[in-house]
């Protein structure tokens, strides 16, 4: 039940933003659902691509949405080879200095689409 | 389009990748920004960041399988709950103005930067987690 409730939560989150929707999934898992944190992650991985092909299927459907299979496929391949490097690296080394790394990049992004 | 901004692209996918790999995410945080950075409205760059979540989530979770992480009763029982929700996100996401969306999308960008900067302090890494 929970689990559902995750999932519906998660869902809205990633037609309505473009994202996979792990923002939410992976505490909620944690937090909610009683799963360690790394199994959190790799089953959060597992629920996105559910997600994401529903949210591409059905954005392909709205008429005046352009879904661009080049543009995908510029950052989607490298992503595909980054994910498996930092599925690698999350087994080996600690997640803290990536996450300030992280953390500063997006709050600069986030300022760049505040300005713009 | 440029060669730079084809290597910025290219390197800031492999980075939505990395963050995949490590949080259980999608990526769509990076790719939503890179793709509007190439010229794409807020709709079209979210619907493309979609596409592109496939294959990283693809891979992150054949990795993350063959470390013994994932939980599939649950990830398919969270999936197909997610399948009603976003039905009602692309409702949402398509009512809102583009400028809105965009403006939503900034802050949510400002909260996941938050959430990782509070992590990052917490003692818990993930190699010897409780």
């Amino acid at each position: 039940m929970r689990l559902l409730a995750i999932g519906l939560v998660a869902g809205v989150f990633s037609a309505l933003f473009g994202v996979g929707g792990g923002i939410v999934v992976v505490p909620l898992l944690i937090l909610a659902a009683s799963v360690p944190e790394r199994c959190a992650t790799g089953t959060s991985l597992a629920a996105i691509g559910i997600t994401a092909l529903a949210g591409t299927i059905l954005y392909g459907l709205e008429g005046e949405v352009d879904v661009d299979l080049g543009y995908a496929a510029l950052v989607g391949l490298p992503a595909a080879a980054g994910a498996v490097a930092g599925s690698s690296l999350q087994q080996r080394v600690s997640v803290r200095a990536l996450s300030l790394a992280f953390a500063a990049l997006l709050a600069g992004i986030a300022v760049w689409l505040l300005l713009v | 389009m440029s060669a730079s901004a084809v290597a910025v692209a290219v390197a800031l996918g492999f980075c939505a990748g990395i963050l995949a790999g490590l949080f259980g995410v999608g990526g769509g945080i990076l790719f939503v920004p890179t793709l509007l950075g190439l010229g794409l409205g807020q709709l079209d760059a979210e619907a493309t960041s979609l596409l592109a979540i496939l294959p990283t989530v693809v891979a992150g979770t054949w990795r993350q399988h063959a470390y013994g992480n994932v939980r599939w009763r649950a990830a398919l029982l969270v999936g197909a709950a997610s399948v009603v929700g976003v039905q009602a996100g692309v409702l949402i996401a398509t009512a809102l103005s583009e400028d809105l969306l965009r403006r939503l999308f900034a802050l949510l960008v400002l909260g996941v930067a938050a959430q990782l900067a509070w992590r990052s302090r917490r003692p818990s890494a993930y190699p010897s987690e409780p």
